[in-house]
Formats: structure tokens, sequence, C-alpha cells
């Protein structure tokens, strides 16, 4: 325990959040978190960044933690503020990302009377996250800020909630920050079991057709070097998730792509023809898995990862292996070594077979007069190859065009939403990542439809002085569904229809105090992103593009993920 | 296959509501539930019985062992544990008609708690297996109300316990 003084409540939270290393957060106020909010007028070295929706705040609070690898922090008021923070913590539970989300409430004495903004934030958080806590004692806040940046970063990472009644952050504590939690209940695992390690081992480094299948785990257990070693040492082929985008160079000789429903066709088929697949913080998402059955049906499946909840969930694992992935993996490097050493070989022709089937199968689309958005993409690239650069993106094609594009080499320079796919994530989270490290150029890949969620928040990028570049790749329609619809649906078009024109996205930027500029054709792309980027500023760069462009390769969902539709292949062959 | 599962909780709140959650989004029933506190204070045990293949057990036992509050998750293996029920039931009986039900009870270890005009308040505590036996034996007299806590239970001494964790998740 180090120093007491008397403060208020909302104060200890201020002090709490200093003590625990905090530098940003992002909230909106309102009458029941008042108390918070003129504790934060009257100083915090804490940075404050005012959003114009909490959605936004909880998203930027995904995109700071996603970038920096520490927990994002987010503030609502009682009732709608805190429901507005419902769809950034389904989405931080889907995709484990560390977030810890500070509601107000209604007065002790009026809870329970459905007073004026009173809702059940931690009634109806429950089913999405680690933990919460609603604040009885102002004596508490100490232990229970320590407690929540504890669960949230410890284990698997992932979302709590600390609500707090208004009359709370009043009171008054003498405040002393604890060293410790005491959780007795919260043991996440430390360490990983040697003969598990060994029996992995032997698996792997005897493999003939050996597959790591990378998951966003990696990046939360901050094991992207250890994996490196592993690969190289290995000599063993790497296929990353689009969470874990970034997690390996994808320059990299041993890097083949990305699984699952837009996967390239290379990247599925390792993933089903291995006879080990190495599963490493992933959690065989039916994205990735296509129909379970039939996915990698012949492999030994070893599955790495620190919440034993993950292994045996939906495929059974022949060797389990639960622990913190930065330990797991280094030993399980040194074990492979060890045979590579004795005289195991590495598995070269599989390697090969993968190489020829990129080449016999590699991504395409057809160029056209009409600019296509897949161009886009490979015009940013392009453009942001050598840069430090930072790529978030919404949910639709455009984001699995991301995927496909997008040279990711380094970690947390991808930032999407996976699990739940949450429309609308994109610029909040790039406002956040800019937030985190704004010494990075930091774009967002977006759909015009994504934009329309979460587009006020430009507002915020320009006044907080946190600039970003926004693609939009401005099909005029909610295309994923639009694709589904096409394909599945016998082209019956139902409510997917956006237009490229309203609204004029270009002016709306500029009415932000953005940059807008619009883009119709291949000509006027190059010189666009070039003025965008080059500019210091929030800029909005409208991509006119063609309005029927479909993605792919495509796993139908609910087919085997070997029965993938290439570019140009019509439905009718399914 | 029906389980029953132990869990030690802080006696936190939300504690149940949590549990409970848990099962409703992952699709798990309940067919019982017991609170109520232990040996230890500040600790409260649930007893849960549950209706579901051994994977989902597996499963159940993980997702609940990851909430903050719970200190412990064990299986209670029918022959290892000792397993308690209560029951309170009214039965309709003309006077004539008791004596039997009063007899069966009694054999059973149960206590008559009222005597009514036309109906009887048995309270019995056994085996969930007894429980139903007594049940079928009142059910031709007609049953007016019948509640049971749901079971308890705890691993016996006597016998050696079989692990019911998994050796591979540490
Ligand atoms: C909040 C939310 N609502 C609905 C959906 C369903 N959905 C998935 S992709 C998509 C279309 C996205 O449109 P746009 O942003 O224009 O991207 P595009 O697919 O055209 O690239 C929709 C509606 C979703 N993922 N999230
Ligand atoms: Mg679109």
């Amino acid at each position: 325990m180090s120093g007491t003084n008397r403060m208020t409540g909302a104060d200890a939270v201020l002090r709490s959040l200093e003590a625990e290393g905090v530098d940003v957060m992002f909230g909106l106020p309102g009458g029941a978190i008042l108390p918070l909010y003129d504790a934060i007028a009257r100083g915090t070295t804490v940075r404050h960044v005012l959003a114009r929706h909490e959605q936004g705040a909880g998203h930027m609070a995904e995109g700071y933690a996603r970038a920096s690898g520490r927990p994002g922090v987010a503030l609502a008021t009682s009732g709608p503020g805190a429901t507005n923070l419902v769809t950034p913590i389904a989405d931080a539970w889907m995709d484990s990302t560390p977030l810890v989300c500070i509601t107000g409430q209604v007065r002790s004495t009026l809870i329970g009377t459905d007073a004026f903004q009173e809702c059940d934030i931690t009634g109806i958080t429950m089913p999405i996250v680690k933990h919460s806590w609603l604040v009885q004692d102002v004596k508490e806040i100490p232990a229970i800020i320590k407690a929540a940046f504890h669960v949230a970063t410890t284990g698997r990472s992932g979302p709590v909630l600390v609500d707090i009644p208004r009359d709370i952050q009043e009171a008054e504590l003498d405040f002393s920050y604890p060293d410790e939690v005491d959780l007795p209940g919260w043991r996440p695992p430390s360490k990983v079991h040697p003969l598990q390690i060994r029996e992995a081992a032997r698996v792997v480094a005897l493999a003939e057709k050996p597959v790591l299948y990378v998951g966003g785990g990696t990046l939360n257990g901050d094991a992207c070097e250890e994996l490196l070693q592993l690969a190289e040492v290995g000599r063993l082929p790497v296929i990353t998730t689009l969470m874990a985008k970034g997690a390996f160079p994808e320059s990299h000789e041993l890097h083949f792509g990305w699984p699952g429903m837009h996967g390239p066709k290379w990247s599925n088929f390792a993933m089903n023809k291995c006879d080990v697949l190495v599963a490493i913080g992933a959690r065989f998402d039916d994205r990735v898995t296509g129909k379970l059955a039939a996915f990698a049906p012949g492999a030994t499946i070893v599955h790495l990862d620190i919440d034993p909840a993950e292994i045996g969930k939906l495929r059974v694992a022949d060797v389990p292996v639960v622990g913190p992935l930065k330990m797991a993996i280094a030993e399980l490097t040194r074990e492979v070594e060890r045979h590579r050493s004795e005289g195991v070989p590495a598995p070269e022709a599989w390697l090969q077979k993968i190489v020829d089937w990129r080449e016999e199968f590699p991504l395409r689309y057809d160029k056209s007069d009409e600019l296509k958005p897949q161009t886009v993409i490979e015009k940013l690239q392009e453009l942001t190859a050598r840069d430090d650069v930072i790529v978030t993106t919404g949910v639709g094609q455009h984001q699995m065009w991301a995927m496909q594009y997008i040279v990711s080499e380094r970690p947390r320079t991808f930032i999407t939403s996976g699990g739940l796919g949450t429309m609308g994530y994109g610029i909040p989270a790039a406002i956040g990542a800019k937030a985190a490290r704004p010494e990075a150029t930091v774009v967002c890949v977006d759909g015009d439809g994504c934009f329309q969620m979460t587009q006020q928040e430009l507002a915020t990028a320009v006044l907080e002085n946190l600039p970003i570049v926004v693609v939009i790749v401005n099909n005029g329609y909610l295309g994923m569904v639009q694709q589904w619809q096409d394909m599945f649906f016998a082209e019956r078009r139902s409510q997917v229809h956006l237009t490229r024109q309203v609204p004029d996205y270009a002016m709306l930027a500029q009415a932000y105090g953005a940059l807008g500029i619009t883009v119709e054709s291949e000509d006027e792309l190059g010189p666009a992103l070039e003025e965008a980027l080059a500019s210091g500023r929030t800029a909005v760069v409208d991509c006119r593009v063609a309005q029927s462009e479909q993605c792919f390769p495509m796993i139908p969902a609910g087919a085997a993920a070997i029965d993938m539709i290439e570019y140009g292949e019509s439905v009718e062959a399914m | 296959m029906k389980h029953t599962i132990s869990v030690q909780v802080e006696d936190k709140p939300g504690a149940l509501a949590r549990i409970s959650t848990m099962f409703a989004r992952r699709g798990f029933n309940i067919d019982s539930l017991a609170v109520g506190p232990t040996e230890r204070s500040g600790v409260s045990c649930i007893t849960l019985r549950v209706d579901c293949e051994q994977h989902s057990l597996e499963q159940i036992e993980k997702q609940i062992h990851k909430l903050v509050n719970v200190l412990r998750v064990t299986e209670l293996v029918p022959g290892e544990a000792v397993e308690r029920e209560l029951l309170l039931l009214k039965v309709a009986a003309a006077a004539d008609k008791r004596a039997d039900l009063i007899a069966s009870a009694a054999a059973l270890g149960g206590r008559t708690l009222d005597l009514g005009a036309d109906a009887v308040v048995f309270e019995l505590t056994g085996t969930p297996e007894e429980l139903d036996s007594f049940q079928e034996l009142a059910r031709p007299h007609g049953i007016q109300e019948l509640i049971r806590t749901g079971r308890i239970g705890m691993s016996r001494p006597s016998t050696r316990r079989t692990s019911r964790r998994l050796s591979a998740i540490n």
C-alpha cells in the first residue's frame, strides 16, 4: 500500500486509472456519471477523447487495445449511454479484446425503482463480459478497478464492466491503491504441461503435412516472435485467421494465407489436406471451418490455447496444450528443434505442394472499365507498403478484400471485427489505434454501409487531432448481403441498395472539416490516395467502384471448405 | 445422461445469475438447482443437476470454472457421493384412507407435518430415488401440491474419488 488520502469516489476512479498506467480513455458524459466527469475537469493525467456516440467510444477503446496490446478504457453514463456500449462489449467478448468499461449508474437508493435512465447494465451484459461489478461501497473502488484491469488482461483477455452509482462517485474514501488483487476464484493457466509439449512436438515434427492454424490468441498472448521461431525452426507452413492477420509476416515464405469462407483456395486446401493441424489460439469458428464434420478430416489435431474451454469445444483435440501461448510455443519450438537436429526431416515436399496450389489457384479478378474494389485495396497496399501503417476495416466484402490484398507484416497492424462482424467498427477503431500509435499512418478500409453507421466519429478524429484516412469502397450496396442474395436467393435483391451518390461522402467529409476526395476511375485512384495519405489530416477517399463485384473465392455457408467457388465460377456448380 | 455438479462460489452479488446465465446462453438445461451456505463463511455451494452428454459436461465444467467468483467445480459421481433431497407433499386423503400413506411415509423415514380434514402434508428427506418412489405411492391418492428442493450432495470419505479433472488441462 502506498500513500493514503481523502477524496471522492470519482477522484478515486481517476487515481486508479492513473495507477494502472492508462494514458487515454474514450467516452461521453451524462447525468449519472457527472461526478466522474467533474473529476476529469479538475484534473487527471489520463487523456479523455470525447466520442460522438458511446458505441464509437467503445470501438475506439477496442482499436486502442488492439493496436497497443494494452486494455482500452471506455466511459458512459447510465441507461442509454450504457446500452450504447453493449455492441462494443459484445465485439470485445467475441474477439477477446481487453476492454474496461466504466458506466455511471443511478443513485444506490434509486436502483430497482425504474428511475430516470436506470438500466440494469450488469444484467444486460452478463453473458458478454468476463466479469462485472456494481460498486456498492465507495471504499471498494480501488480494489475493483485493480481487479477489473487484472481480469480484462489475464488469461484469455476480454471485456469487463464497472457500474458505479452516482452517490458512490460522490462519497468519500481514504484512497490507497492496492498492490495485489484479491480474486481467489480467478486463476488462469500460468504453466504448460511438459508432457503435453513433448507429445505435441513429436506429432508436429514427424508430420509429413503439418499446418499451423494461427488465431488471434497468438496476438493477445504476445507470442508472435515465438511463432516465427517455431515456423522457421520446424519449417512449418503458417496460415493466419482474420483475427491473426499480421501475427506472422505475410511476405515470409512460410506464410500461406488465411483460412475460411473467403480465404484463398491454396490456404483452404492446405488446412483440409494436412495430416497434423496445429491450432494456436484459434477456435474453429464456423467461418473458418465451413462444414465442421468435413473440416480437415484426416488431421491429427494439436490445440494450444490459454482457455481450457476452447479445447474440445468444437473439434476434439488429439493433443491438447493449455497455457500461456508465449510459453507454450517457445517450449514447443525447443522440442521441435531437437527432433529436427536429430534428423527428423522438414516437410519440404508439402511446402512445395502448397506453393504449387498457390500458383495453380491464385487470387484473381477481372479488370474492367469500371474501377474494381480489389484494385482500390491493391493500390492502397502498393502506396503504403513501406510505411508504418495500421489498417482497420468495416465488415462486408471490403473487409474480405482487405484481408486478401493488404500485406500485413507486423503484429497489431490489421484491426478488424471478426467474431461479431460489427458494421461500423472501422472508423472508431482507427481513431483508437491512432491514439495508441500516433506515429503510425492509420487507414480505415470501409464499406459505404459501414461508414454510415459510425461516420459521426469523423468529428472526433478532426477535433481530437487523431487524423485517419478512410478509404470507402463505395459499391452503393450492402455488398456482402447483396452477394448472398444474388448467389443463394435467386438474385432477389432485398433492401440492400444504398446508391453511390447519397450521401456525397466527400462533401460530408468536408462538412466535418476533413479532406474529402471522390474517385471515379482507376486514373484518379493513385493521386487521390497519395494526397490523402500525405495530407496528415483526416481524409475520406470515396472510391466509387463497380456495383456488383462479388467476393471470391467463397465457401458457401455450411459447405465443406474444400468445395470452394472460385472467381468466375457459377453457383450452379454447387 | 444426468449429472450432478457441485460448484463452490464466493458469496458475491450476481454469482448465481452468472452461472445460470452461462447455462442458458450455451443451451444447457438445468433440471434442478440448490443453493446454500457451506462450512466456509463467504462461500456458497450451488448444486446443479443437468442432463447432457459427457462432452457437454466437460464444456460446462470448464465454462463455469472460468467465472471469476467460482472457486471449485466438481462432478458428484454416482456411488462416490451421498446425495439428498427434501420433498414436501400435500396429498388428498380422507380420514379413513390415510393410515396407509402415513405408514409408508414413516417406513421411508418421512414425517407427517399437518393433518387436515381431507389432506395431509408429508415431509420426506432421502435420495432422489426414494422421493420418487414415495411420490409414486402417493399419486393414486391425488397429489394436491408437491415441492422438491433439488438435490444436494458431497463426496463420500469412504470411497476413493476417481479424478474428475482432465489431466491435460492443468
Ligand atoms: C451492425 C450490423 N448490421 C448488419 C450486418 C449484416 N451485414 C454484414 S455485411 C453487410 C453489408 C455491409 O455493407 P458495406 O459496409 O457497404 O460493405 P460491402 O459488403 O458493400 O463491402 C451487412 C448489412 C452486420 N454485419 N452488422
Ligand atoms: Mg458497400
